[in-house]
């Protein structure tokens, strides 16, 4: 169902340079109309229903209305993304509603250390077949070796 | 106006933040601590790529730290779900690191479901329970940390790869575009490393209207990876593969889950399990056809068969299967519906969304399953992609030119859906072939140390290619009082439809099931000829959007081209159920167990045809 915006809840990230919509969409989709200050769907049918736009809009002004061609009208699928987990509320066509909600981080956001505990990196090591940081993260004594076996 | 130039000088570029492309910036980083590894995304590396909305599974994971598979297991299974023809050494070799990658991830705050025991939950032989939402952002937090925010290209589409005028046979770099202002950008590299997934909307989909946006695979996977680096001659191979997804019907929602987790079964209309029923048709196609699993083209092959003899629809026997579950616990029962909703909710919220609107309950009702329209990739039980080098201690010499996952065009690399031969990386596994292609990169930049070099009239001369359907349009709008039907430019959106018809008529789309012989497809290639002549001449923009649908159409039909040439060269019938050739109805292993391969002369524009030997390496 592609995304659309409802003009009461968009403020067009109050004109900052780009509105969060905008930088997330993975297709290139959300557009800030300067004229009216709100955002919209460019060209719905591309619209792969990722929901990335409507998971980040900072006023949850994005929704999505199912795919004319194949989505009777009715039915809604809301997400709402916190910090280390996600609610979905479902609600189907005769009104019944189904709540989720699952984890989605363990760590925050922000933490990671990539190279963490890992070597130096050596020329002898750029040479071998080792990636980085094996064979301790492959949690075996060492890496598969084609010829090592019968 | 002429757009402002940027160059940018890097050591290893990699184009393309998907999966693959974070775990190549990754690597490279770590062992070219002084190099500058510079990472091209045309939309937000946070949400782009196959991976953007969120996986329910990882499909790759070998637990080899509990001793649940081998590598030579994986080999052996691979080859059998691709009938038989598959780069072992580059099979073996993404098993080999892969529960690296997986591990590194939850280490980054992945959430992967647990056993009693604390070992990872199985969905299948090979798969692994996640709580995939934020997949993607974490794994691209952990790449744009390791290159540093100024390495990060956000909102440029790279168009083309540039050779080095001093050898043609190698790589210098590529040009691009940025989406959000007008500028071009010269990426000037030792070593590039090409990841921009598979190919999408190639073939008129099942939809007719909006929901030509719910492909199966990732719509922003426009065939980039494959036309950039055959334009510049890299050889490709198993172009004339494709994988042909059996899902929930329309919302193409995951069955990986309802099959292996939930052990549910398919049946037709009347209530027959194909795969039982059907089953004399597996007897065509020995060996493959005993093979347990039963290969994916053929498990296809027997939902078709039911299909074509008029038993459809097809279902997922949702219902069934909860309740053998669940044995009647109504705990057990919410728990498992929960499950099930997940899958759909962390990978294709479509699907989810389907069902509330048909008021789809599946512990009362089952539910519909169909084949989709064709996708041109190499990480799923797809093998499309390039030819490229394998792993030095395990390529055999026909298979190995120096360094790892490089294709036939020196310092260019490739990974994920762009390696060919070799399947079933899916996300984990793509993301690890980018980690050993940048390895193996940042060894060729410690061995070619000197400056690289770029030809400024070809650059200048790409430029003005790239942004010519601004000015196709500014010249010949007042041809028309409708700026969608003009006689001397096509708009990208009308391009991409006659794509669409060419394949789906000629090209054994879902339009004839699948079915093709040598005549249609040498028409179908007269067609895109037409179509390639069209877009070349009257390609036309009326903004920056539209300039990046114009280059997205280029490679999906460059993609789309190739695909038909390798199809009118294998001359069989390799993968019932993903394609049929029916002036060659059978699996021919005396004459076709071996790889088509094709090369692109970008000096005079020919395409030459060929094959490579097939050679097992695992027992």
């Amino acid at each position: 169902m592609p995304s659309f915006i409802n003009p009461e809840k968009c403020d067009g990230c109050k004109a900052q340079d780009k509105t969060a919509c905008q930088y997330v969409c993975p297709n290139d989709l959300m557009v800030l109309d300067k004229a009216t200050n709100k955002a919209y769907n460019q060209e719905p049918d591309l619209c792969w229903e990722c929901y990335s736009c409507v998971k980040i809009c900072p006023t949850q002004a994005i929704d999505v209305r199912g795919y004319a061609d194949f989505v009777p009208l009715g039915g809604s699928v809301t997400p709402l993304r916190g910090t280390d987990s996600i609610m979905w509320t479902v609600q189907f066509r005769n009104g019944k509603i189904k709540r989720f909600k699952f984890p989605t981080r363990t760590k925050p956001e922000g933490a990671i250390q990539p190279f963490a505990d890992m070597p130096e990196p050596t020329p002898e090591g750029l040479k071998a077949q080792e990636l980085a940081g094996e064979p301790k993260w492959l949690m075996i004594e060492k890496m598969a070796r084609l010829e090592d076996k019968g | 106006m002429e757009p402002t130039v940027e160059v940018v000088k890097s050591d290893v570029l990699v184009v393309g933040g998907g999966m693959a492309g974070c775990g190549a910036a990754y690597e490279a980083k770590y062992w070219g601590k002084n190099l500058r590894v510079v990472l091209v995304e045309k939309a937000a590396t946070e949400r782009s790529g196959a991976v953007a909305q969120g996986l329910s599974a990882i499909n790759t994971y070998l637990g080899q730290r509990w001793g649940e598979k081998t590598p030579e297991d994986f080999v052996r299974y691979v080859r059998t779900d691709l009938m038989g023809i598959v780069r072992e050494d580059l099979v073996y070799d993404v098993a080999r690191h892969v529960d690296s990658s997986v591990h590194l991830f939850e280490e980054w705050g992945l959430p992967i479901w647990k056993t009693d025991e604390g070992k990872y939950v199985r969905e299948g032989p090979w798969q692994i329970m996640i709580n995939g939402e934020s997949y993607k952002p974490i794994v691209a937090e952990a790449a744009k940390t390791a290159i540093g925010a100024e390495n990060l290209y956000e909102r440029v589409i790279v168009t083309h790869l540039l050779n080095d005028p001093n050898d043609p046979g190698r790589v210098a770099g590529a040009v691009g575009f940025s989406v959000r202002e007008n500028k071009f950008y010269v990426f000037q590299a030792k070593s590039v490393i090409v990841t921009c997934g598979g190919a999408t909307l190639l073939f008129r989909p099942r939809s007719v209207g909006e929901g030509l946006g719910r492909t199966w695979y990732a719509i922003f996977d426009t065939g980039s990876t494959f036309a950039m680096m055959a334009q510049v001659g890299a050889e490709m191979t198993q172009m004339e593969n494709r994988f042909i997804p059996s899902r929930f019907k329309d919302g193409y929602g995951p069955v990986g889950a309802w099959f292996l987790l939930l052990k549910s079964t398919a049946t037709n209309a009347y209530g027959e399990n194909y795969m039982v029923t059907q089953a004399d048709e597996l007897k065509k196609y020995e060996p493959y056809g005993s093979a347990k699993p039963t290969p994916t083209p053929l498990r296809n092959h027997l939902m078709l068969t039911d299909i074509l003899a008029g038993k459809g629809p097809i279902y997922m026997r949702t219902d069934e299967a909860l309740a053998r579950l669940s044995g009647g616990d109504k705990k057990k029962l919410r728990s498992l519906e929960s499950e099930a909703w997940e899958d759909f909710l962390d990978m294709t919220i479509s699907q989810a969304g389907l069902w509330a609107a048909q008021n789809i309950a599946p512990e009362e009702q089952p539910s519909e399953i169909t084949l989709a329209e064709p996708y041109i990739m190499g990480s799923h039980s797809g093998c499309a992609g390039m030819w490229v080098s394998g792993p030095e201690d395990i390529a055999p010499p026909e298979y190995f030119w120096g360094y790892n996952r490089m294709t036939t065009v020196k310092g260019l690399f490739t990974a994920g859906d762009g390696v060919g031969a070799a399947p079933h990386k899916f996300s984990s596994g793509s993301f690890t072939e980018g980690r050993l292609a940048a390895k193996a990169a940042v060894q060729y930049c410690a061995d070619h140390p000197g400056e690289i070099a770029v030809d400024q009239d070809k650059v200048n001369a790409l430029q003005a290619e790239i942004f010519k359907p601004f000015e196709t349009f500014e010249k010949n709008q007042g041809a028309s009082t409708t700026p969608e039907i003009n006689p001397k430019y096509l708009l990208p959106k009308a391009g991409l439809t006659r794509l669409q018809k060419i394949m789906d008529d000629y090209a054994a789309g879902s339009g004839t099931w699948y079915r093709t012989n040598e005549p249609m497809l040498t028409r179908g290639l007269e067609l895109l000829g037409a179509l390639k002549e069209d877009l070349n001449n009257a390609m036309a923009a009326r903004n920056l959007h539209e300039l990046l649908r114009c280059w997205e159409l280029v490679h999906r039909t460059w993609t789309a081209e190739s695909h038909v040439r390798h199809m009118l060269h294998r001359k069989e019938t390799r993968w019932p159920g993903y394609y049929y050739r029916t002036d060659f109805p059978d699996v021919d292993d005396a004459n076709w167990r071996k790889f088509v391969n094709s090369k692109f002369d970008p000096a005079t524009g020919a395409w030459e045809m060929g094959t490579k030997p097939y050679l097992q390496l695992v027992p």
